[in-house]
C-alpha cells in the first residue's frame, strides 16, 4: 500500500465538521405554538391577533429577494414555509454539510415587537418550548436560543433565569432596532441575567419594532434595506460600549449576527480615534473602544464579504480577529453560504477549521 | 467528442425545463420558444442546483423611472443568491466574462437520422417517429 492510498483513506481535507449558528426555523402556522401557549393568549390570538409596533404586522417592511426571504429549493413537498421540515432541514443542510451542531434563531411571529408586552412575553415562552419540542428533541444537533420580549425587562428577566442552565438553550436572541439603543440602562438587567446564566447575548439582523430602517427614513427597495442591516449593527455596537456596557458587565460576551464583516475594523478604527479625543466625555469608557470589541464582541459570517480579492478578504479577517468569526449559513434563506464555496481564499486547512468549528465550539463551551 | 440523445422534443415544451444526467454530469434543457439550450446543473458562484432557479426575463432601464422588458423566459436565475444567467451562452448578466456557467450544444434530428447513424442511446428507446433533442459531450 502505498503513501498515497493511506492519505485517501483520511479524507479529513474533505470531510466538513461545521457548527452552524444561524438556522432559521419556521412554524407551519400558529397553531404549532398553542400547546405551549396559555389558553388566555390562545384565545387573545383567535379574537385580537399579533400586533407589532410597525405596520402591516405580519408582512415584512420590504418584499424580500424571494418569497419568505427564501432559497427556492427549500420549499418542502408537503408544504408549509422553508425552514418548516425538519426532514427537508436534514436532508438539504445538516447531512450533506457536516452540521455537527445547528443554532435555532427564530425571526418571524416577532416577541419582542408585540405591542401587548404580555402577549409577546407569552409568545417567547412558548416559542422558547416550541424549540426544544419541535426541534431540539427531534434533532440532538439543534440547539435553542432564548427568546425575550426585551422592552419588558422584568418579563425578560424571569425568562432568561427560567431557560439558564438547560443545555438546550446556548443564547439570548435579540433584534438590533430596540426602543432605545442597546446599551442603555433599561436593558441592562437583561445583560445581568445573561452573565449570570452564562449564556451570551446575540443580536440578529431583523424586524424593524417601529423603527425605520435607516435614521432618515424608509429606503425604497430591499437592496437598499439589506444593506443598512450594518447600520443598525453599527449603532448597537457604539451604543454598548459608550454606554460602558463592557466596563459594567466584564463577563457579557455579545454575538453580532448577519450584519456583514466589512465594517468591523473601520468602526474600531473612527472609535479609537474619537476616544484619543472626546474621552473625558465618556470617562466611563476606561479603554480604547477597540478592545472592548475585541474582548466582548463575537461576529458571524454570513452573508460573507465578497471583496473581489482573496488578499482583502484575508485582511479583514486579520484585523477582525481569526478567533471572533463564527460560521452561519443562514438556511433557509436565500443569502445562504454553503460552508464549501462561501469563502472566496484560499483559507489554510487549520484557519477553515477554526471559522467553521474550532471557535463556535470554544465560544459556546462545546468542548467542555 | 460523443452525442447523447437526452430528450424527445415533446419532452420539453417551449418555457419548460429538463434536468438531465450525461457521462455523471447534471445538465438542464430548456426550451426557449422552440429553441434548445442546456447549461450545467451547478452555479459558478457557490455551487447551488441551477436549474431549480426560475426562469425569467431580462428588465433594464435607460434611466431611473424608465423601465424595458425583453427576452422573456431566456435567463436562469439562480435559486439561491439570485445570480441571472443568460441561457444561449450560460454567461452571468453582472459578471459574462468571469462568472459563467458552462452551456452546451444542442440539435434537433429526427428519429430516422438517429437510427440509422451511428448513434447508440442505450438508456433511450429511440423510434424513427419521433423528434429528438441531442447534445454533443
Amino acid at each position: 500500500m502505498s503513501i498515497m492510498d493511506l492519505d485517501r483513506k483520511s479524507p479529513a481535507k474533505h470531510r466538513l465538521q461545521v457548527i452552524d449558528c444561524d438556522i432559521h426555523p419556521a412554524m407551519t402556522s400558529w397553531k404549532e405554538i398553542h400547546p405551549y401557549l396559555e389558553k388566555r393568549w390562545i384565545d387573545h390570538l383567535a379574537v385580537y391577533g399579533s400586533h407589532l409596533r410597525h405596520a402591516f404586522s405580519e408582512a415584512l417592511s420590504h418584499p424580500r429577494m424571494s418569497p419568505d426571504a427564501a432559497r427556492v429549493d427549500a420549499y418542502p413537498e408537503e408544504g408549509g414555509p422553508p425552514g418548516s421540515s425538519l426532514d427537508l432541514m436534514r436532508k438539504q443542510h445538516l447531512d450533506p454539510n457536516g452540521v455537527e451542531v445547528g443554532m435555532l434563531i427564530p425571526l418571524r411571529w416577532n416577541p419582542g415587537s408585540q405591542r401587548n408586552l404580555d402577549f409577546g412575553a407569552a409568545l417567547t415562552r412558548a416559542m422558547n418550548t416550541w424549540q426544544v419540542e419541535r426541534w431540539v428533541k427531534q434533532d440532538p444537533r439543534l440547539r435553542a436560543s432564548v427568546l425575550v420580549a426585551q422592552e419588558d425587562t422584568d418579563a425578560s428577566v424571569a425568562e432568561i433565569d427560567a431557560r439558564g442552565g438547560d443545555p438546550n438553550f446556548t443564547q439570548i436572541l435579540l433584534l438590533p432596532r430596540t426602543d432605545e439603543p442597546l446599551g442603555r440602562r433599561r436593558y441592562w438587567p437583561i445583560f445581568e441575567a445573561a452573565v449570570r446564566n452564562n449564556l451570551p447575548i446575540t443580536v440578529h439582523v431583523g424586524g424593524t419594532n417601529g423603527h425605520p430602517s435607516t435614521g432618515g427614513g424608509w429606503g425604497s427597495y430591499y437592496m437598499e434595506e439589506h444593506h443598512m442591516v450594518a447600520q443598525a449593527m453599527q449603532a448597537v455596537m457604539a451604543s454598548l460600549v459608550f454606554e460602558g456596557v463592557f466596563e459594567r458587565f466584564p463577563q457579557l460576551r455579545v454575538v453580532i449576527m448577519e450584519g456583514g464583516l466589512g465594517w468591523i475594523p473601520s468602526l474600531s478604527a473612527r472609535m479609537d480615534k474619537h476616544w484619543n479625543r472626546l474621552r473625558s466625555e465618556v470617562p466611563h469608557v476606561k479603554r480604547p473602544p477597540s478592545e472592548y470589541v475585541r474582548q466582548h464582541v463575537w461576529f458571524t459570517t454570513q452573508p460573507m464579504e465578497e471583496p473581489g480579492s482573496a488578499a482583502a478578504l484575508l485582511d479583514l479577517f486579520d484585523r477582525i480577529g481569526w478567533d471572533r468569526l463564527l460560521f452561519a449559513t443562514d438556511y433557509p434563506h436565500w443569502d445562504y453560504d454553503d460552508p464549501r464555496y462561501s469563502f472566496k481564499a484560499n483559507l489554510t486547512e487549520a484557519q477553515r477549521q477554526q471559522i467553521l468549528y474550532g471557535n463556535a465550539r470554544r465560544f459556546y463551551g462545546f468542548d467542555k | 467528442m460523443t452525442r447523447h440523445v437526452v430528450a424527445t422534443v415533446d419532452q420539453v415544451p417551449p418555457g419548460q425545463r429538463l434536468l438531465v444526467t450525461v457521462a455523471g454530469r447534471e445538465i438542464g434543457i430548456f426550451n426557449i420558444d422552440g429553441e434548445f439550450f442546456a447549461v450545467g446543473n451547478r452555479c459558478p458562484h457557490n455551487g447551488a442546483s441551477l436549474c431549480k432557479g426560475r426562469i425569467v426575463g431580462l428588465v433594464e432601464a435607460s434611466q431611473p423611472g424608465s423601465y424595458q422588458f425583453s427576452r422573456k423566459g431566456e435567463f436562469l436565475r439562480c435559486p439561491w443568491h439570485g445570480w441571472e444567467f443568460d441561457l444561449r451562452t450560460g454567461k452571468s448578466w453582472c459578471e459574462p466574462d468571469r462568472t459563467k456557467v458552462r452551456s452546451y450544444e444542442l440539435k434537433v434530428e429526427a428519429g430516422e437520422t438517429l437510427v440509422e447513424g451511428d448513434l447508440r442511446a442505450e438508456t433511450f428507446p429511440v423510434s424513427v417517429e419521433k423528434e429528438y433533442v441531442v447534445l454533443e459531450l
